[in-house]
């Protein structure tokens, strides 16, 4: 024991024993891009079958495996923990707080985090295989027809459903209890608002989740009908119940990483964020929206008329605070001094490739036109435009633009601005043409194609692949930063840079705020 | 640790610690062996043993107990400022709000397929034809004395697959199946539950006061009424699987009824331990002051959270 205050434990039990909001939020980044690295490696196995129409490698059972598991690593394994692990590290920094509310719970949340998805992944080798049913695993698939494995799923779930609840209490008894003295809730930085408004969505739709997968091992082991017409339930119940969780689980994903944009744009176009308030506003518009709109991917199964327009038009609405944000965004960069260091290359590839997913989402929430679209690859390419070219790259982006601060070296520029532009080609080139060969008519989910999908296919396989090698020269740049970057001690590393985690030391010390600053 | 709460550290910040680690073990352990048990019982030759979900259950509460044991020390310890006591209260409301939700996903069930779903199957609005086609000569009513499956005839005669053997009971526990309004107990939990809620502020108000016995008493009063609540629900589901025929399997009318009174029987366990726990260390160790007792006060929150839910449960499992 003894004096924490200067420096970390030595050895392994620093990181299984921390309380320290820094260190967690380190193993949150590792672990989510461990999580992204096997997530990706399943995509790959993906992208390779599709190459070519007809089975190429592996048997269409196992595919449904990977395309599960590939959604629901990245879901819930890699993007998730990984603005997690950003809120750790970055918001008692941006408020001026000497570490999260609740330290120890801090550190439960993310260690029950590793096993659950070690489970999830042994399910690959358990009898009858890992779950195949999809990341929505709707039932009856994930009852009835679902293999053995579907029960650790189930508790898979309920365990990193704990980890998200539990790490939005700490984040919210952080926001609204630990700000400095002076720091307003309207002087937060934005990133801290839209994890706070983010927080409030996890903690109220992870327990409709938890409820979900409940009934399913209800339905599964103990002779329930939830979700079965023959004893009066309803296998559509499960789909309400499951969207109910998974239309704010989708801004949960997005609204993290509309904050770190905005936290970006700013500095690198030297000019504060245009419409402060407007943005707050607007997430806090969007968080509300998303709670009335969960049933516009579900307008095929038959619902009454009245309830297909009720979702359409309140989707239609979300389009109006998002639009809002982009404007702020542009006007932001509306006469600034710009740089494009590669923590802004990353965020104007996301403004640019968000907005088209914004607009593609806009053709699906159109009712009547989303009876075609349902469940074909535009959906796909829809959901990846928003999640890879959103989510991810503005993690990249923040990656990039705070590595310097937590490590005291500055990462290779070249290095970085290749990884941007072979991400942003390799992005491209993997999802643009599914837009195409979605709306010609092919189904997602499945291993094999009619002849005519084939040169898109082959286009999409060869962006993925290049897409996945760049990761590579990513994870090498940051090991490479770690390790022997060029050294720096400028508190303020970005001179664009505002905010209060760039007047503490670089690198930023084990703890940091231990006095609360003064703000003005 | 000693020199913690003197140091010119505003906020307490807790020390490394082994109690998630611990806590981890517990909650993966009894996790993976529930899954085990349930997939050996169901997909296995039957024969299934909880005893790793036993194991990791005890290696979780004896965690817990160190874990409550550990905070309670520091603040006895005068650790925790007004601004960490703060922390606790926020987390404890938002930790409560979460089991609301989650008490929400099955009450949307019921809503949905009592509103929607139910008489969809039975032929109304939208769903004529899956009636005609697949449910023939199945009528809607709820409670649902009939399922589907046993209004066309049992599941030889379904069109659908088969998706389980669904039995419903003969009677339900509605208040219109009474005999007689006082052998009702449903009823008299209502009012015990209610009662508790009454008791335990008495009991917030005797601490407020400074009157340690009357605190003690009528605590101890909530804790009784807990127990007894407990007791009267083993008796009714005991009444359900003897003599009303209904079980987890009659349809999702015994889907429903059991799972949304189970949960709420289950977290009433949970907050009369808890209560319990509170009495225990009130009388043996005498903690809580008229100003500092945060142990009593969440476990106050959750009681009348549960009491709250319970009256959303008499009305739309019950009455309506």
């Amino acid at each position: 024991m003894g004096d924490h205050h200067h420096g970390p434990a030595k050895g392994l039990s620093r990181w299984l024993f921390t309380t320290n909001h820094k260190d967690i939020g380190t193993m949150y980044l590792w672990f989510s891009f461990a999580m992204f690295i096997l997530g990706g490696a399943f995509a790959m196995i993906i992208r390779a079958e599709l190459f070519q129409p007809g089975m190429q490698l592996v048997e269409p059972a196992f595919f449904n495996q990977m395309t599960t598991l590939h959604g629901l690593i990245m879901v819930f394994g890699a993007i998730m923990p990984s603005f997690v692990g950003l809120a750790n590290w970055m918001i008692p920094m941006m408020i001026g707080a000497p570490d999260m509310a609740l330290p120890r719970m801090n550190n439960w949340s993310f260690w029950i985090l590793p096993p659950a998805f070690l489970i999830l992944a042994s399910t690959l080798f358990m009898e009858g295989g890992a779950p195949a049913f999809g990341w929505t695993f709707y039932a009856p698939l994930s009852t009835t027809y679902a293999p053995p494995s579907v029960t650790y799923f189930i508790f898979s779930i309920h365990v990193l459903g704990l980890s998200s609840i539990m790490g939005s209490i700490n984040i919210i008894a952080t926001v609204m209890n630990m700000r400095a003295p002076g720091m307003t809730y309207m002087k937060m930085p934005l990133f801290v608002w839209t994890w706070l408004i983010t927080a409030f969505l996890l903690v109220a739709v992870m327990p409709v989740l938890a409820g979900a997968v409940t009934m399913m091992l209800m339905d599964i082991h103990f002779g329930t009908s939830f979700f079965s017409a023959a004893g009066g339930g309803d296998p559509v119940l499960f789909q309400h119940v499951f969207w109910f969780f998974g239309h704010p689980e989708v801004y949960i994903i997005i609204l993290p990483a509309f904050g770190v944009v905005s936290q970006i744009i700013p500095a690198f176009s030297r000019k504060p964020l245009f419409g402060y308030a407007s943005m707050v506003y607007a997430t806090a518009a969007i968080a509300f929206l998303s709670f009335i709109v969960w049933a516009h991917h579900m307008y095929t199964v038959g619902m009454p008329i009245a309830g297909e327009l009720f979702f359409m038009y309140a989707t239609m609405l979300i389009a109006v605070p998002t639009g809002v944000k982009v404007f702020n965004w542009i006007t932001t960069m509306w006469r600034g001094s710009m740089t494009f260091e590669t923590p802004m290359l990353f965020c104007i590839g996301f403004l640019v490739l968000f907005t088209i997913g914004g607009f593609t989402g806009l053709m699906l929430s159109i009712a009547p036109a989303d009876f075609q679209y349902h469940d074909s690859y535009f959906v796909v390419a829809h959901f990846h435009y928003v999640m890879v070219a959103g989510a991810v790259f503005s993690m990249t982006a923040a990656v990039y633009y705070w590595l310097p601060k937590w490590c005291g070296r500055m990462y290779n520029e070249t290095m970085g601005k290749t990884h941007f532009w072979i991400s942003f080609i390799g992005f491209n080139v993997t999802f643009f043409p599914q837009h195409f060969v979605g709306l010609a008519g092919m189904p997602r989910r499945i291993p094999d194609y009619a002849l005519q999908f084939t040169d898109f296919n082959m286009m999409s396989s060869i962006g993925a692949f290049i897409y996945g090698a760049s990761q590579i020269l990513f994870l090498y740049n940051v090991i490479a930063t770690i390790v022997a970057g060029k050294p720096t001690s400028e508190e303020k590393v970005w001179d664009g840079a505002e905010g209060l985690e760039w007047t503490v030391a670089t690198p930023a010390p084990y703890h940091t705020f231990e006095t609360p600053p003064a703000v003005r | 640790m000693s020199d913690q709460a003197t140091t010119h550290e505003k906020y307490y910040v807790p020390e490394k610690s082994a109690m998630a680690a611990l806590a981890t073990i517990g909650l993966i352990t009894s996790t993976f062996g529930a899954a085990t048990a349930m997939n050996q019982a169901t997909f296995g030759n039957g024969e299934s043993s909880f005893t790793t979900m036993y194991i990791g259950l005890c290696i979780f509460a004896a965690t817990l107990f160190s874990w409550f044991r550990t905070t309670i020390k520091e603040n006895l310890a005068g650790m925790n400022s007004a601004q960490l006591k703060k922390s606790y209260v926020i987390g404890m409301f938002w930790f409560i709000f979460s089991e609301v939700m989650f008490f929400a996903a099955f009450f949307g069930a019921l809503f949905y397929v009592r509103t929607l779903a139910g008489p969809w199957l039975a032929g109304e609005g939208e769903g004529g034809a899956w009636n005609h086609l697949l449910w023939e000569g199945f009528q809607y009513s709820w409670p649902m004395m009939q399922t589907p499956q046993e209004a066309v005839g049992g599941v030889s005669n379904q069109v659908m697959a088969n998706m389980g053997t669904f039995t419903s009971a003969h009677k339900s526990m509605a208040f219109a199946e009474v005999d007689a309004w006082y052998q009702w107990l449903p009823m008299w939990n209502t009012i015990i539950l209610l009662t508790s809620s009454g008791t335990v502020h008495i009991a917030h108000e005797g601490l407020l006061s400074g009157n340690r016995s009357r605190f003690n008493l009528w605590l101890g009063i909530t804790v009784a009424l807990g127990v007894i609540f407990l007791s009267l629900q083993v008796v009714e589901y005991y009444e359900a699987y003897a003599h009303f025929g209904l079980t987890l399997n009659s349809g999702i009318y015994g889907s429903t009824f059991f799972m949304l009174t189970g949960f709420h029987g289950f977290h009433v366990a949970m907050g009369t331990i808890m209560l319990a726990i509170q009495l225990i260390r009130s009388l043996k160790a005498g903690h809580f002051t008229s100003d500092d007792h945060f142990g009593f006060e969440a476990s106050s929150w959750y009681w009348h959270f549960v009491d709250v839910v319970w009256v959303g449960l008499f009305l739309f499992v019950y009455i309506l």
